[in-house]
């Protein structure tokens, strides 16, 4: 038997030994997620039993290396864990804007200190981070940022407002992007800094979006005190770390878009009934063809270009196509979602439709392309870096 | 399935670049149309083309060929629609040679296959009839006759049908047109009696013909495949057909993209090169996405159907409906974006829409393809 092998029964043993049954279904909605953190509440002892079990192993972050939490494991080796995961239908066991994106940040930029002050606490699911970009003022336009960070001699100042914050209103810590410097051009000058939530002078206001719900946050900071060994990277040099993670960020967007859901013919078929076999409205019909096959397209593209990307060629301005054409596509979807459950579809109230599910999750979409840099913004990114058009 | 091509792919793509490039480009397309050829494409091109293994391309070794699959088939054919190469390869290398290695005897694929390969033989499939594609809907006849068959009806695009050494023409045999059961091949010389065939050119300058049968006797031993059971070897065939379509498709709607990209970057309006507008910017853009979502189709399907998915015909049909909306996509913008000039025969983008505008109707358009896709997904 290879190694490979070998190591594939492991992990098989291991994972039927200790993933509770529960955390074998299939996740319904947001609620099923664990998220980790001081004050989290976990949904049930299983939830909290398979994080443990998880957490124990490195199985949380199963490439980090071992002293910062992880398993140590190469590609292949996750990707068989992955695998091994999936044949059972385990449920993730801990969502994390601290393994998705402070994580790879710290890995390539952080210092010794800063990797193991704050990877294993990331990789154990006891601090939950938010990430602080945009500004009122800085949008799309992210490199205008404002919020400023004085140089206090042994400690760092800052003062100012972010928006659209992740769950800023339960989040532990958060990474953000602060203005060091304002003389030079507007992407000199940022800095990448680090500071706890509880720090006095911040705080985070839920704001409510047209689904109703409240992911996000506005987050305000007067004079917050922030620690000089906080300071990730390079002082005036944090658009690098920025850039880095926007890419991370447009990955994990596009790639949100791939199924979960039932397959939209399958959806329409349902709501609208079939008529010889077909789909009772025919201009619906030919619609719903045409997005999937479209889907089934992108999908081969996202998987294509990460098979490129693992045979050594760089993702690169191609992440800014798998967002624009991911989230457009994931917009499109819900639009015929919406055509196909017709009255039901706008029911906000009711058990019928889980409180208004679909609607929710229809109005939710409208950010997808808006977050993480605009389509437009995207559409900018290929112009200039992959078709080198002039002025863009 | 292997989505990243292999060393001996990559390697027969760059080849196949360089030689469609310096033996086939652009011009030599305007030279066949210009010069009224009489035969549509260059039979030393086609010569060539089989030296360098392109017509045994799918054909196995013990007849001639070079077996390197249908993703490689891609390769080429992604090449000839860069340059818009007119050649036999799609009705004679790849519909013709599939329908025999699928649904031919020892005896007819010893013949058929080996001629092929070595480039000896034109071939052409006689499948449609009506204004559009439509397989089961074939209406031609075939009726027992003595020993043989006697075969009544029209057929129409039939690819390279004028040139053809030997056709392969679909006719019912029993059940009523729209049937799938009950429709047979046939290999017919077109010299034999009550065979006339019209050549249409098209509006892309390639080759097509109408065929008419009238009263046309053959031997029982023209029967490709079994007797009413065409359309098994027919779905393998247009599968087939369908994904190298697309590949095509793929290789024309890539080049009227980077003649579009070339374009904007140096004509100059108001003082500005108007590839620096953003309204022009942002659908190239859009295209740029589009074509590396084609791109991922036609890899998908080939690769399905030289592993032998059981969703590879499926896969075909998929990418033959993404590619005609993408690749069409591309010449409309194309155009648009070259302006007045873009509406001259001097510039080779008119040619690039004519050319998708053939290869999105072959062996059924975007349309066709969506309805079969729902009807298989059950809806």
């Amino acid at each position: 038997m290879s190694d490979l092998k070998e190591f594939q029964m492991e992990v098989r043993a291991w994972l039927e030994e200790n993933c509770p049954p529960e955390m074998r279904q299939p996740i319904t909605g947001d609620k099923d997620l664990c998220w980790g953190g001081r004050n989290w509440e976990f949904q049930s002892p299983a939830q909290k039993q398979w994080l443990e079990a998880c957490v124990s192993k490195g199985y949380t972050v199963p490439t980090w290396p071992k002293e910062y939490g992880g398993a140590g494991f190469t590609r292949k080796e996750e990707i068989i864990l992955l695998k091994e995961m999936k044949r059972i239908g385990a449920r993730s066991p801990l969502s994390s804007f601290g393994i998705w994106m402070l994580g790879p940040a710290l890995l390539k930029f952080g210092t010794e200190e800063q990797k193991m002050e704050h990877l294993p606490p990331v990789a154990r699911g006891e601090i939950r981070w938010c990430q602080g970009y945009s500004e009122p003022g800085a949008g799309s336009d992210l490199a205008s940022l404002q919020t400023k960070c004085e140089d206090k001699g042994d400690h760092f100042i800052v003062n100012g407002q972010k928006v659209w914050t992740s769950y800023a209103d339960k989040a532990d810590w958060i990474f953000c992007l602060v203005r060091t410097d304002n003389s030079g051009k507007k992407h000199h000058g940022i800095s990448f800094v680090l500071f706890d939530m509880e720090t006095p002078g911040v705080e985070a206001r839920p704001i409510k979006l047209i689904s109703g719900r409240s992911p996000f946050c506005e987050t305000f900071f007067e004079d917050v005190r922030v620690e000089k060994h906080n300071l990730v990277g390079t002082r005036d040099k944090g658009w690098d770390v920025a850039k880095y993670l926007l890419t991370h960020e447009r990955e994990m967007i596009g790639g949100q878009a791939q199924g979960v859901t039932r397959p939209l013919s399958e959806v329409a078929a349902a709501s609208l009934g079939l008529e010889d076999g077909k789909l009772a409205d025919p201009m619906l019909r030919a619609k719903v063809a045409e997005a999937e096959i479209d889907e089934w397209a992108f999908n081969m593209t996202v998987a294509r270009k990460l098979a490129e990307a693992k045979a050594g060629a760089s993702l690169g301005a191609d992440s800014s196509m798998l967002k624009y054409y991911g989230t457009e596509m994931n917009k499109r979807k819900y639009e015929l979602m919406m055509d196909a459950a017709g009255h039901e579809g706008l029911e906000w109230e009711s058990d019928r439709s889980e409180d208004g599910k679909l609607a929710r999750s229809w109005l939710r979409t409208k950010g997808n392309s808006i977050e993480g840099g605009t389509s437009e913004v995207q559409l900018n990114i290929i112009s200039k870096h992959i078709l080198q058009l002039p002025g863009a | 399935m292997a989505l990243v091509l292999n060393e001996d792919e990559v390697m027969l793509r760059d080849t196949a670049e360089g030689f469609f490039k310096d033996k086939a480009p652009v011009k030599e397309l305007r030279k066949l149309r210009d010069e009224r050829s009489e035969d549509g494409f260059d039979r030393g091109l086609w010569a060539e083309m089989a030296e360098m293994g392109f017509a045994g391309i799918v054909i196995d070794e013990d007849h001639g060929g070079v077996d390197m699959g249908f993703v490689a088939a891609g390769l080429v054919a992604e090449q000839m629609g860069r340059n818009l190469a007119a050649t036999p390869f799609l009705s004679t290398a790849i519909l013709a040679a599939t329908a025999i290695r699928e649904g031919g005897s020892a005896e007819q694929k010893a013949e058929w296959l080996t001629k092929i390969a070595g480039g000896e033989t034109i071939m052409a499939l006689a499948l449609d009839e009506g204004a559009k594609h439509n397989p089961a809907g074939t209406a031609t006849t075939a009726e027992k006759s003595g020993n043989g068959f006697k075969l009544n009806g029209s057929k129409a695009m039939v690819i390279d049908g004028h040139v053809a050494d030997a056709l392969i023409v679909a006719a019912r045999t029993s059940g009523e047109e729209g049937d799938v059961e009950g429709i047979s091949l046939f290999l017919i010389d077109p010299k034999t009696k009550g065979v006339s065939t019209e050549r249409t050119i098209m509006v892309d300058a390639h080759n097509s013909a109408r065929i008419e049968l009238d009263d046309v006797e053959i031997d029982g031993d023209a029967l490709l495949g079994d007797l009413d059971k065409g359309m098994e070897t027919l779905n393998k065939v247009l599968s087939a057909g369908r994904g190298i379509v697309a590949a095509e498709l793929l290789g024309a709607g890539s080049q009227a993209f980077a003649d579009t990209v070339d374009y904007i970057k140096e004509r100059k309006q108001f003082g500005k090169i108007i590839g620096e507008f953003q309204a022009l910017q942002h659908r190239a853009s859009h295209l740029y996405s589009e074509l590396e979502n084609a791109r991922s189709a036609v890899l998908v399907a080939l690769s399905a159907l030289d592993g032998g998915d059981e969703k590879a015909a499926m896969y075909c049909a998929m990418a033959k409906a993404k590619l005609g909306s993408v690749a069409k996509l591309a010449s409309q913008e194309g155009v648009q974006m070259h302006g007045g000039v873009g509406m001259t025969d001097e510039y080779d983008i008119g040619l690039f829409m004519k050319r998708i505008r053939v290869l999105q109707e072959l062996l059924g358009d975007a349309h066709y393809h969506l309805n079969q896709f729902a009807k298989a997904h059950s809806f």
